[in-house]
């Protein structure tokens, strides 16, 4: 069935909305990666099992979901109508579920989520610590939506922004509604969307395309992924009102092709978006026409760069060029090109649902709206968490992430990626915006967030960063081909005990030349990670180089295992662990460790219960 | 739409060059501007009839005004009406010799790259030396592709594993065997491969009549004598 008209798209969704019992049970199982990584499939396989043996098929929905957010609680489910949230879940849970949560509407307290520090256990899902501080107006809609269904989207709403659009508004009209709502982009660059599209609408050629960047690569980060696993229709809605206001007729999302689930949903969606007519030609018989195809990702990081995207787009190796002349002008085939990332399509919809004044009064002064970070490494939540602008890392890190497990101390926090800066307690209380962040020297970047402990040496992940980079410059300009590698030598050495004072200078010069002169984002911003750890923690690079120690005890070159006598009470685990087999005592006698043979692998450290390893 | 294009056919543009109000035609990169006025700038990836490529990055220039100013390659930066360029500042000179000592220690042997740093008076080389033949200018590549219309190279690998060869490593009937890479090479100190290449000092076979005609037919030689087409037809394996 193809809807001709707005009134037919608000009539079906009305349709959809009255066939829907508000009061009946749905159970929502988290499908996002999380999750998927801990059985979640099997757990929702058990509720379909479980259900229609209980003969309670008709009278229960069960939803599989995109990511809920909070994985480090997975496999995740939320039971509505009450909006109960059990978590992790396994599959001998299910049956105590439905017998008493959905046939006698009892609590199972076992399955909710604790608050240690309360001592209480908690019901809903907006009352939990990690979800209460949140603004989550993106990821929100994940848990109401299968992914694989229009009609959830409908139902919630989908939609209605473009009916708004090509119903009763004229193309300028949705612009000024970007430009004023401040909505700057989610990609890494933070450029204003409305300026974006503006200077692709004004740039000459009757041929023009819109791009959604879905290249995500960063370590740790999946928060497009996340969005276009969960919900594909809200970043193809926010497509077409782009290509409408630009004056697009055909657009591409580039895929990472590491992302499988995200590639079929996302595939999925644009072909019920077609059967639907929300897309081709003369959608809801405006007369305006566009189409989306879906190009897989060439599995470079860098095709995450605008230009090396659209090289890829093209058939060409995804090497980026020199964008002194805007892809707004020439871009894809040369061709006027309006490329935004999956998050950033996703915020326009509610744009112009809900009004620029609305959008622009959520955030700071220059940064407006809701970002979604991945917060991961060493935190007790691990999970998406998406939050108002301005809100605080320390809010951030040990509000809604709980803190540092273990009861170690706080060292660091990377933001934005492999190129973003490490940023140290000092500058916790700092409101997270595109500028605050550049100020200390690191990004917003796309949104990842690894927090770092103790344990954790700079310098080592430095040189984990820089190697990364290396190994994913595209070689193509000489600063950041030749740059970087001489950067991850340094650092090598540097780890190993061979560097000098002068090296750091280089590594300061070397940097220098990387911001000023490399032909692309990933080689300007590659420095970060080395120019922030020197910046902090210079005093762990000097302990390096001078002292030959590791203060965090992780650079293997530096560091020497031995037992402590007082401690150890002789138990053998570490001699019979020991891979090089270069511990040796008797039983109940104090064991010894031949330094000459020791690897230092560091297994007898973690296996000893007595703290009798020592790490120098 | 951009300030070039509103520009009547034929009228110039006036920018600031090294603190000189300077006229140039809006179709110029900045580095044909440059030139133009007799400025010498290092490059090493550009060439006069190929497209810019933008890589060895020695062609900078520090571009803008006050302290928002951002170091550009002029190879492939347009040149805009009322843009202020500095082509010798402390920044560029600093790039210019970071990057050329990076090359240097790729490719210890190049002389042209020794006779550059003796320009640029960069004195010392801070890392260990790879001993690699080539630059990974791309001039070649293009050559191949634009003037001589065979694409028969191109780059493999990826970042520092970056080199350039026919595809997948083999001999192709694409390439014709022209020279024309080598030709256009900047570092090449490759020896001499004539009929005697064992026995005789390179260069020593030089011969100054263009064999290449005949063996390849209406092909044009667009070269100055490449010492390629020394190799008699039986050679060319």
């Amino acid at each position: 069935m193809k809807l001709s008209s707005v009134k037919e798209l608000e009539d079906l969704r009305k349709k959809i909305q009255s066939r829907r019992d508000p009061d009946k049970p749905c159970i929502a199982v988290c499908g996002g990666p999380g999750c998927l990584a801990k059985q979640c499939l099997q757990v929702r396989d058990e509720f379909i099992k479980e259900i229609s043996a209980k003969g309670l098929k008709n009278n229960v929905d069960i939803r599989t979901t995109g990511c809920h957010g909070y994985c480090e609680r997975g496999p995740i489910a939320l039971i509505f109508p009450q909006g109960i949230f059990y978590q992790r879940l396994s599959i001998d849970d299910v049956a105590e579920i439905v017998d008493n949560t959905i046939i006698n509407n009892k609590i199972v307290p076992r399955l909710l989520y604790s608050d240690v520090e309360a001592k209480q256990v908690i019901e809903k899902e907006n009352d939990i610590p990690f979800y209460k501080k949140q603004t989550r107006l993106i990821l929100g809609n994940n848990s109401m939506i299968d992914p694989h269904s229009i009609e959830d989207y409908l139902a919630i709403g989908g939609y209605s922004a473009l009916g708004k659009v090509l119903g009763s508004m004229k193309s300028f009209e949705v612009l000024e509604d970007i430009k004023k709502s401040g909505l700057r982009g989610r990609g890494g660059g933070g450029f204003h969307t409305g300026r974006k599209w503006e200077s692709t609408r004004d740039a000459p050629g009757d041929i023009k395309y819109v791009i959604c960047n879905a290249d995500e690569g960063d370590p740790g980060a999946f928060m497009d992924r996340s969005i276009l696993e969960g919900n594909p229709h809200s970043v193809l809605e926010g497509m077409i009102i782009g290509a409408y206001t630009i004056g697009s007729s055909e657009g591409y999302v580039y895929v990472r092709n590491e992302y499988p689930l995200a590639l079929k949903n996302v595939t999925f969606a644009i072909k019920q978006a077609r059967e639907l007519g929300l897309l081709g030609n003369n959608i809801l018989g405006s007369g305006f026409s566009f189409d989306v195809k879906v190009n897989r990702g060439g599995g470079a990081f860098v095709c995450g760069e605008s230009t090396a995207l659209m090289a890829s787009l093209e058939g060409k190796p995804g090497e980026p060029r020199a964008k002194y002349i805007h892809t707004s002008e020439k871009g894809l085939w040369d061709k006027p090109s309006n490329l935004n990332n999956v998050e950033t399509w996703a915020n326009v919809p509610m744009i112009i649902n809900k009004g620029s004044e609305w959008y622009s009064g959520i955030g700071t002064e220059s940064s407006k709206g809701t970002k979604v970070f991945s917060l991961v490494g060493k935190i007790n939540n691990t999970g998406l968490v998406e939050v108002p602008m301005g809100m605080t890392l320390r809010e951030i890190i040990f509000d809604i992430g709980g803190g540092i497990p273990g009861g170690k101390a706080f060292k660091a926090v990377q933001t934005g990626g492999p190129s973003g800066g490490c940023i140290p307690e000092e500058h916790l209380d700092i409101p997270v915006d595109y500028e605050r962040l550049t100020e200390v020297g690191s990004m917003m970047g796309s949104g990842g967030m690894i927090v770092m402990d103790e344990d954790t040496c700079m310098v080592d992940l430095a040189k984990y960063f820089t190697n990364f980079l290396e190994e994913e410059s595209c070689g193509k300009c000489v600063p950041c081909r030749e740059g970087l590698r001489r950067m991850g030598e340094i650092l090598k050495d540097i780890t190993q005990g061979k560097g000098s004072m002068e090296d750091l200078l280089l590594i300061e010069d070397l940097a220098g030349m990387l911001k000023d002169a490399s032909l692309c984002g990933l080689g300007i911003t590659a420095a970060n990670p080395v120019m922030s750890t020197l910046k902090y923690f210079r005093d762990e690079y000097v302990a390096h180089i001078t002292d030959h120690k590791c203060p965090a005890g992780v650079c293997r070159e530096l560091i020497t295992y031995g037992i402590d006598p007082d401690n150890c009470t002789g138990c053998g685990l570490c001699k019979k662990n020991c891979p090089p087999e270069a511990i040796s005592g008797e039983r109940k006698q104090t064991h010894v460790l031949d330094t000459e043979k020791c690897i230092k692998c560091g297994i007898c450290y973690d296996v000893c219960k007595f703290d009798a390893v020592r790490k120098e | 739409m951009s300030k070039k294009s509103e520009k009547p056919r034929g009228e110039m543009i006036s920018f600031m060059l090294n603190g000189a109000q300077v006229q140039a035609d809006p179709k110029w990169s900045l580095l044909e501007a440059i030139q133009f006025y007799g400025i010498s700038i290092p490059t090493l990836c550009h060439d006069e009839g190929l497209t810019p490529y933008g890589v060895c990055r020695l062609c900078v220039v520090e571009v803008g005004n006050g302290s928002r100013t951002k170091i550009v390659a002029s190879c492939m930066h347009p040149v805009t009406e009322g843009l202020n360029v500095r082509t010798h500042s402390n920044r560029v000179i600093k790039t210019r010799k970071m990057i050329l000592e990076l090359l240097i220690a790729r490719c210890p042997s190049s002389k042209k790259l020794q006779d550059m740093a003796a320009m640029l008076e960069l004195k010392e080389v801070r890392f260990d030396p790879l001993n690699d033949d080539c630059i990974l200018c791309g001039l070649c590549v293009r050559m191949c592709e634009e003037q001589m219309i065979a694409k028969a190279i191109g780059y493999a690998g990826r970042g520092t594993q970056r080199y350039i060869t026919t595809p997948f490593d083999m001999t192709t009937d694409e390439c014709r065997k022209c020279g024309a890479c080598m030709y256009i090479c900047p570092v090449i100190e490759l020896r001499c491969q004539g009929p005697q290449a064992e026995t005789t000092l390179c260069s020593g076979c030089i011969n100054t009549e263009p064999v290449c005609a005949p063996i390849y037919g209406e092909a044009m030689c667009f070269m100055v004598p490449c010492l390629s087409c020394v190799k008699k037809p039986e050679d060319v394996k």
